[in-house]
């Protein structure tokens, strides 16, 4: 190994053999790189499903009530659940300490909504002070409801952007005027955004007390939402959402006397489920990738023992001539070996950097969707070349040894 | 030199024994040229190859150089060529990605000389041959008596106690042969000790020594006068 003369002799014959040494190298580091670069990808996609989840609220849950399916205790099928503040107040306090904001929502249907002389279409939702932050709503303008507007039963009202846009134009100022509900003047205290687009800023937000009371409400809400505080890492937000999912479900099932097994009378919406689906099909992908990566190190051996097998088949009548002069088998062995493991490690190497420093560079700037970042284990990469070495100085060695103890005479007359 | 005893040799084809050498009993001197000559089949080429320590023999004994050469294993034998053999062959038998000094370097790479030391000897023996000019270039670049004289200086250079040549005229005209003869007898004149094949009786007299074999056993072992290569030259 660290015989100066032999690494002489290695070096005079790759020198001198520069396309065998160049297909050889081409067939380990193109193997490595397919390797790295999908093992990144593989990694990009979990990167880039979990960052999708994180980012948009991801750890809100929405109830919709249903209708029953299921006789219960005496109650028929088709029951319709309808929610209360009741169910909406027991439930913050049976899970307070869990919830970050929280939410009851109240459609207002058949009003009629008027600004000046024009008539609008716009959705009413009477929704907590929290719903901004459950929502994501930023504000562009003034302020957002607050809870002294839900105590007085204030009759406040903020409208998204395009409303704004479509009714307000961009001059006035739409801050302190009025709008008319069902004949009601309504005070605009702001204006929101949402990162959704236009269709989430067609929404007028009044507080859910004055929808209840004034548009007869009485105590119903339509529907309630929650978020959690966040965790620590992915596997942690999951468990605690799933968690959170099942003793609210549990509650309610129980409040409206629901059979435990009726899915569609409580209708409880978590995104970390979906994500968690998404997990478990991102890791039967990330084994796909691995199925493939290995298969791909596979081949690669594969090429290169067949490459060995052809050097050492095309220098039978060399390996001769060279144990004619005086070469031990060994000697003949530990040349072709030795070749073979400088240039599998040095291509293999070359097929890591490469591939490595293409995901460096390329992988932060990737903008699609559910990939992000994708980057790989530097150790993994340095041992899957090390495999890969370690396969093909194997490889090598039974076709060399073979060479080696070829008698001369024969070795000679090989054409 | 060179010492054989009722030495025997047989093959195995299949079921049947194919006995290639009978007894033979010969000895070689230092410093003789002796010309093994025989029809194909005549056991010349397995003699030859069993003197080389290519091949072992079956029966009898061999002694080079006061050494007996017998049960090596590949590594001994390997050894011995190297220190005892030089090579001579009809189809030359060089390394085709390697130059000529690089060719004429390789044994003395398997005697472990340094690379400096190396070159310098493979340039002597090139010189010695006629050949230094084309010290850098490839067999491929050669013609075929040049071929046989690279190959010449690569046997000589490990400076080895027997050259062994195998019909070292076989793929070459007549005046390159004579040409290469020419070499062969300057080297023998320096006192070096040569054994060459040949089924050609012109080169046979230009050695020292002619001895017959046929069926395997020898069936004539003569002195004879030698002819000078150089008059042909």
């Amino acid at each position: 190994m660290f015989d100066l003369e032999r690494w002489q002799e290695i070096f005079d014959t790759i020198r001198k053999n520069k396309l065998r040494t160049f297909l050889t190298g081409l067939s380990v580091a193109s193997g490595i790189f397919i390797l790295v670069i999908l093992l990144g990808f593989g990694q990009g996609m979990q990167n880039g499903i979990a960052n999708e989840f994180e980012e948009d609220a991801a750890t809100s849950v929405w109830v919709w009530p249903g209708v029953t399916t299921k006789e219960y205790k005496g109650l028929n099928p088709g029951r319709r659940i309808q929610l209360r503040n009741e169910n909406y107040e027991f439930s913050a306090n049976l899970l307070g300490d869990r919830i970050e904001n929280k939410s009851p929502r109240y459609f207002v249907r058949n009003v009629q909504v008027n600004y000046g002389k024009e008539s609008l279409a716009y959705g009413i939702q009477g929704v907590s002070s929290q719903f901004q932050f459950i929502e994501n709503e930023y504000i562009s303008k003034g302020r957002f409801l607050n809870y002294s507007d839900e105590r007085e039963k204030a009759k406040v009202a903020v409208i998204g952007n395009k409303i704004k846009r479509d009714i307000f134009k961009d001059t006035s100022e739409p801050v302190g005027q009025f709008i008319d509900i069902s004949g009601i003047p309504f005070k605009i205290i702001g204006v929101y955004g949402d990162v959704g687009g236009e269709r989430e800023e067609e929404r007028i937000f009044i507080p859910i007390s004055t929808a209840q009371q004034v548009f007869n409400g009485a105590d119903h809400i339509n529907n309630m939402a929650y978020t959690l505080p966040p965790a620590d890492d992915f596997e942690t937000a999951v468990a605690q959402s799933i968690q959170f999912t099942n003793e609210l479900r549990a509650y309610l099932l129980q409040a409206h006397t629901v059979a435990p097994d009726d899915t569609s009378a409580i209708q409880i919406w978590n995104p970390m489920e979906e994500a968690k689906r998404f997990y478990t099909l991102m890791s039967g992908i990330k084994f796909f990738f691995w199925f493939v990566g290995i298969c791909t190190i596979i081949a690669g051996v594969v090429g290169v023992s067949n490459i060995m097998l052809i050097v050492v088949k095309e220098r039978t009548r060399e390996i001769g001539i060279r144990k004619a002069l005086g070469a031990k088998p060994w000697s003949i062995v530990g040349m072709v070996l030795h070749e073979s493991i400088f240039v599998t490690a040095i291509a293999g190497f070359a097929g890591l950097i490469f591939s490595m420093g293409l995901l460096e560079l390329v992988g932060p700037h990737i903008e699609v969707d559910y990939i992000m970042n994708p980057s790989v284990d530097f150790n993994v990469a340095v041992t899957t070349v090390f495999v890969l070495i370690f396969a093909g100085a194997v490889a090598g060695f039974f076709p060399a040894w073979r060479a080696a103890r070829v008698h001369v005479i024969k070795a000679l007359k090989d054409e | 030199m060179i010492e054989i005893k009722n030495l025997h040799k047989s093959y195995q084809m299949g079921k049947n024994s194919l006995h290639v050498l009978k007894g033979i009993n010969f000895s070689v001197e230092e410093g003789e040229l002796v010309a093994i000559m025989g029809s194909s089949g005549s056991g010349k080429s397995t003699l030859l190859n069993i003197l080389g320590m290519l091949d072992e023999l079956d029966e009898g004994s061999y002694t080079l150089d006061g050494v007996p050469i017998k049960n090596l294993n590949e590594t001994k034998a390997a050894q011995y060529r190297n220190k005892f053999l030089g090579f001579i062959f009809q189809s030359f038998n060089l390394i085709n990605y390697k130059t000529a000094a690089e060719n004429v370097a390789l044994p003395l790479y398997y005697q472990r000389v340094g690379r400096k030391e190396r070159q310098e000897k493979a340039l002597k023996y090139l010189e010695q041959v006629g050949l230094k000019e084309w010290a850098t270039h490839l067999p491929s670049e050669l013609s075929g008596g040049q071929k046989q004289r690279v190959a010449i200086a690569r046997a000589m250079a490990a400076e080895p106690k027997v050259l062994l040549a195998d019909e070292p005229t076989g793929a070459l005209d007549s005046k390159t042969s004579y040409e290469v003869m020419d070499l062969i007898q300057k080297i023998n004149d320096e006192g070096n000790t040569i054994l060459l094949v040949t089924h050609e009786e012109d080169i046979a007299h230009m050695c020292k020594r002619i001895v017959h074999l046929k069926d395997g056993v020898i069936v004539e072992d003569k002195k004879v006068d030698q002819v000078r290569a150089e008059q042909y030259v």
